[in-house]
């Protein structure tokens, strides 16, 4: 493993070694993921079970059931309205659902016993439109949650911030404000600011829709350089060349069905289905 | 018009033998401001929570702020100031009622309650108005991260709410500090019962409210001076 400078989170676990060996990308130098304890290997990170939400009447996702595991990088694709962004943010309980179950390594999102702001605390989570707080500075934005919800003395937290800021190569922003960032540059601080948790699994919700054409790249390294790290990831996206790169699964949602759950090469080599072959051929053809 | 003007009327002794009119003009003010900032003081926390209230995610929670809000901004100022000041006392249990009524500076307390609890529901329609300007993704990113609900609105929403509706929070101290002038219908010796007064001793009643017109107008000018500092200094980095 790496020796990182980091003191890495301690746990009396010993490390399970990720699904994939770590490739050096060649973007940074060092890892973007510690090597964590969690997530035993065969039982799924992840286990989304017969999940189906309603707004009101109307039924957002119907029947869901798939399971990441740990070390493994799922894409979720699918036309828009097909309830893919609704699926992952059920997954730390950002969206209450009404019939199923998930579990987030072994602890069940929707019951009362569950202490979810523990629980969010450990699933890192970057939206499409960032989410920087605007009033504080890119350093504050990284130490913030570490330092209130996970008790990290101030010099720790801003250590541990600013080394990931390292890592995503904005070092020189560091008192900056979100405002005075591009949107690549904030995307990829935001990303930072969830891996300053110590995440046991990264949600990803359309990460690079609201990008510029060419700040979509910037991002898009980061999270491949993360999959090759060992994270274990669910990524909403349309870029299917990240699926392509890094993915282990795609997973092909439509009106809040999984229609397709398909290894990358089975995904695109053969969709079964005639709605993941016309969503393919639609967006692949330019 | 016969009217004879004498500004100097001001430099006179008032017939209540402890200074000049302008000693007691400046009394006025002095419990202007007093009861100004008193009841600015209850109007911004207590607005800051109903108008959180109203945005939490529990229907209860947003009910409680609601009829808050509705009492108190839809019953008349003067109103609200003759219920706290001569029913309350009278509704409450006679011993309480007494020492309400014997309280030293009774008006002064009445009118700070009085005006706080009003100004504060619509401070509370300001913050929320704040809060709900915000990207929903806001608190979505403090949630995903593990703040508490409590945390969320301490680090994340309400600092940029308050960024936001700095302005329109400005116009309500300023209206707050002028309503303060209609407890003198319950007997505070305020700015403009001082004038009052001074109109009724000396018959100059130009001189009296002139002054106390520039009077206000001045205060008013230091706390938009003040307000327009404050803006400056909070405002972030990077946006407009």
């Amino acid at each position: 493993m790496t020796s990182s400078p980091m003191p890495g989170p301690t746990s009396a676990e010993p490390a399970v070694p990720g699904a994939r060996a770590p490739a050096d990308s060649g973007l940074q130098s060092g890892r973007l993921v510690e090597p964590k304890a969690g997530g035993a290997p065969g039982i799924p990170m992840i286990a989304i079970d017969a999940v189906s939400k309603w707004y009101g009447d109307f039924q957002v996702l119907t029947n869901c059931t798939t399971a990441i595991v740990k070390g493994e990088v799922v894409v979720v694709c699918g036309p828009s309205g097909s309830g893919k962004s609704t699926l992952i943010k059920c997954v730390n309980a950002l969206e209450p659902f009404q019939k199923g179950q998930i579990t987030v390594d072994g602890t069940k999102v929707m019951d009362k016993a569950t202490n979810l702001p523990k629980l969010r605390s450990r699933v890192g989570m970057v939206f499409q439109h960032f989410e920087l707080f605007p009033h504080l500075s890119i350093t504050e934005n990284l130490t913030l949650a570490q330092r209130k919800v996970l008790k990290r003395p101030a010099e720790e937290a801003k250590k541990r911030g600013l080394d990931l800021l390292a890592r995503v190569g904005l070092s020189a922003h560091a008192s900056k404000y979100p405002g005075q960032l591009s949107g690549g540059q904030q995307q990829r601080v935001a990303i930072a600011r969830a891996l300053a948790m110590d995440p046991i699994v990264m949600l990803f919700d359309e990460p690079t829709s609201a990008l510029d054409p060419e700040m979509v790249g910037e991002v898009l390294d980061v999270m491949v350089e993360l999959a090759r790290d060992g994270m274990t990831m669910m990524v909403v996206t349309h870029e299917m060349g990240f699926a392509r790169k890094v993915a282990d699964r795609v997973i092909f949602m439509d009106r809040g069905e999984i229609v397709e759950d398909a290894t990358k090469d089975d995904f695109f080599g053969k969709p079964r289905s005639e709605r993941a072959q016309q969503f393919l051929s639609k967006i692949l053809q330019h | 018009m016969n009217y004879n003007w004498n500004w100097s009327i001001f430099l006179e002794p008032s017939p209540e033998g402890t200074g000049t009119y302008a000693d007691m003009l400046l009394s006025g003010l002095s419990w202007t401001i007093a009861t100004a900032l008193s009841s600015w003081i209850i109007a911004f926390f207590l607005g800051s929570f109903v108008g959180v209230l109203r945005t939490l995610p529990s229907p209860g929670a947003q009910r409680i702020g609601t009829a808050y809000v509705e009492l108190f901004r839809n019953v008349p100022l003067l109103v609200q100031m003759f219920l706290w000041y001569f029913v309350l006392p009278e509704v409450l249990p006679a011993s309480v009622g007494a020492w309400l009524k014997q309280l030293p500076n009774a008006p002064f307390y009445t009118a700070v309650v009085c005006l706080g609890f009003f100004t504060a529901s619509r401070v509370a329609e300001q913050v929320r108005a704040g809060i709900q300007s915000l990207p929903r993704g806001q608190r979505m990113a403090g949630t995903a991260m593990g703040l508490t609900v409590a945390q969320t609105y301490r680090y994340v929403l309400l600092p940029n709410a308050y960024r936001i509706i700095l302005p329109p929070l400005t116009s309500e101290f300023l209206n707050n500090l002028k309503n303060t002038s209609v407890a003198l219908t319950i007997g505070l010796l305020e700015l403009t019962a001082r004038a009052r007064s001074m109109q009724e001793f000396s018959f100059q009643v130009f001189e009296a409210f002139t002054a106390a017109t520039i009077l206000y107008v001045l205060i008013n000018l230091v706390v938009i001076t003040a307000a327009s500092f404050l803006e400056r200094g909070v405002a972030v980095p990077g946006t407009r």
